[in-house]
């Protein structure tokens, strides 16, 4: 195959990619849009595989054992769990990145060590490689850490900016060595990696669940740029085209996070949560809080006309998608109307209630975004908190010295009677209290979330 | 100016030896990511997860560079760098788009 065929297929490729992800601006095409990219994926690999001589049984290999793993994890994996898998990906991705930008320094050497690679090669491969580590043992630690793998939960200590400062001047410096004694180029780049990989492993491991959805982005961005970056490194455009549409779908993804939490994305990364001024303790607030019963509430909706329910992380863990489901399809025949609130922080990564309420089968229809729920609140009867926490916290609208002052909230505490399903009155990941829960308006029905809503179910068919 | 660049470029990927036409690699980096936020700030925010998980698949086009280390006479480490980055990018290609099109099937519309 010529040269110009190849990248006209190329091209061909990067088009239907561009096509495929434009599928995703709307649920009814988002399906044909994910078979196209899969389709410009299949042309990228095919007429790879036409261009030149390849050594077959590696290639073969190689694509069996990737393709029977990624079948098997994308098969078995539970909805709840998509962010792990998510975060796992991305790492996979950033480390194929790492060894492709390795295996050209080898590969090329004669003609590296010749000064046949520019210094613009060089540099492409070292960024090749510190991008693509971090995004690995960044990645890996996410998932380590949506797993709930206990060891690895929140560590931070005095000095962890300092040392991350550190080893990115090792990064750096190994890079502006590589690029000056090529000859050197393979050492000089496996330092650059290693150093990157424990920047990776700090740089995300003091970094707290509820903050997870902003560093999940931010490595997908990642893993798109350092593919862009070995795009760079053997001078083929549809890598770095493709890689670049990922590099930008994160960014954009990561600044919708920050904007829902009020917070910027060096906040996020480096600095912790603090109250400006006094905060008021737990007993002072819950002095008033009113506890009910799933009788009670069913009693309430039975006269309500319009209900919100709000899902937080809590809904996934209690895996309460599906007796959410039922509550609202019994209410929906009741002619009550049902909607979900969803804020764009809820749960472990950006859309994953979205995800958990249309693997129930609940029409996205019904999933209303921030904003919309907020402009009708006082028209909502009844507003049920399943699991959340800081993302209904009135002290983000109503006290400035809050730690979560400023972030946007779901005003739930504006409508007529709420209902939180919650364990207990612990602290969300804010560490502060809600004076939600002690609200006038506002009944606690304790429990775990699956089951307090399905005695609601109960409730209602009994009553 | 233009043309000059143009064949340049395409001597390159000929040759593959990369670099040289950096600055048309960089334009077309530029662009692409242009396209890339035009698009991506329209999609709603109930397809976020998928969108990530389906971007996350498009990353995997590291795959072809991987692919591309395993030309036959390449040195016997380089190979074996390039299977392990075949293996893990064909994860993240395979495992992203079938975990994507099984999200995004859940997806229904009112009955």
């Amino acid at each position: 195959m010529s040269a110009e065929l190849r990248d006209l297929c190329y091209l061909l490729a990067a088009i239907l990619f561009i096509v495929g992800l434009k599928g995703l601006t709307h649920p009814r095409s988002a399906v044909r849009g994910n078979l196209i990219g899969a389709l410009a994926m299949l042309v990228a690999v095919v007429v790879t595989l036409f261009s030149r001589n390849f050594d077959w049984t590696l290639i073969i290999v190689g694509l069996v054992i990737g393709a029977i793993a990624g079948l098997v994890l994308a098969v078995k994996i539970q909805m709840t769990a998509m962010p792990q898998l998510v975060a796992l990906f991305n790492g996979l991705g950033g480390g194929a990145s790492v060894l492709v930008a390795g295996a050209y320094l080898i590969n090329k050497s004669d003609a590296i060590t010749r000064g046949d690679v520019g210094i613009d090669g060089l540099i492409s491969t070292a960024l090749s490689g510190l991008i693509g580590a971090v995004t690995f043992s960044g990645s890996l630690v996410a998932f380590a850490k949506l797993q709930e793998i206990k060891f690895i939960q929140n560590i931070r200590f005095p000095g962890m900016q300092a040392l991350n400062g550190l080893l990115l001047a090792a990064c750096l410096g190994g890079a502006g060595l590589l690029v000056t004694q090529p000859e050197h180029a393979s050492l000089y780049y496996w330092l650059v990696v290693t150093a990157a990989l424990v920047l990776g492993v700090f740089l995300v491991v003091g970094i707290g669940g509820a903050d997870m959805p902003v560093v999940i982005a931010l490595l997908n961005s990642y893993s798109g740029l350092a593919a862009a970056a070995t795009g760079f490194v053997l001078g083929n455009n549809v890598l770095i085209i493709a890689g670049s549409l990922v590099g930008a779908s994160g960014v954009i993804l990561t600044q919708i996070m920050c904007v829902a939490m009020n917070r910027s994305l060096t906040n996020v990364l480096f600095g912790t949560m603090q109250a400006s001024g006094p905060v008021q303790s737990a007993d002072e607030v819950y002095a008033t809080v009113k506890s009910t019963s799933a009788d009670e509430v069913a009693m309430l909706l039975s006269v309500a006309s319009r209900v919100v329910i709000v899902p937080g992380y809590g809904l996934a863990v209690a895996q309460a998608q599906h007796a959410v489901r039922e509550l609202s399809e019994l209410l929906t025949e009741a002619d009550t109307t049902v909607e979900f609130g969803i804020h764009p922080v809820a749960g472990r990564m950006p859309g994953h209630m979205n995800v958990l309420l249309a693997e129930a089968e609940i029409p996205y229809e019904a999933l209303k975004e921030m904003a919309d729920v907020n402009s009708e609140i006082d028209q909502v009867d009844v507003a049920i908190v399943v699991g959340a926490n800081d993302v209904v916290n009135p002290d983000a609208r109503t006290d400035p010295n809050s730690p979560i002052a400023g972030m946007p909230i779901i005003d739930v505490d504006k409508a007529r009677t709420v209902i939180v399903i919650k364990r207990s009155l612990s602290p969300g990941f804010a560490g502060i209290p809600n004076p939600l829960f002690a609200a006038e308006n506002t009944l606690m029905l304790f429990g775990d979330g699956k089951q307090a809503v399905l005695d609601i179910v109960k409730a209602i068919r009994e009553g | 100016m233009l043309t000059n660049t143009f064949v340049l470029a395409t001597e390159t990927a000929k040759s593959d030896t990369g670099a040289g036409t950096a600055v048309l690699l960089l334009t077309v980096f530029v662009l692409a990511i242009f396209i890339g936020f035009e698009i991506i700030t329209k999609i709603p925010p109930t397809l976020h997860t998928p969108l990530m998980s389906g971007s996350n698949a498009i990353s995997g086009i590291a795959l072809v560079g991987a692919i591309a280390s395993l030309e036959t006479g390449f040195p016997v480490f380089g190979k074996v760098l390039g299977v392990l980055a075949v293996a893990l990018a064909t994860v993240n290609v395979v495992g992203g788009f079938l975990v994507t099109h099984r999200m995004l099937g859940m997806f229904r519309k009112k009955k």
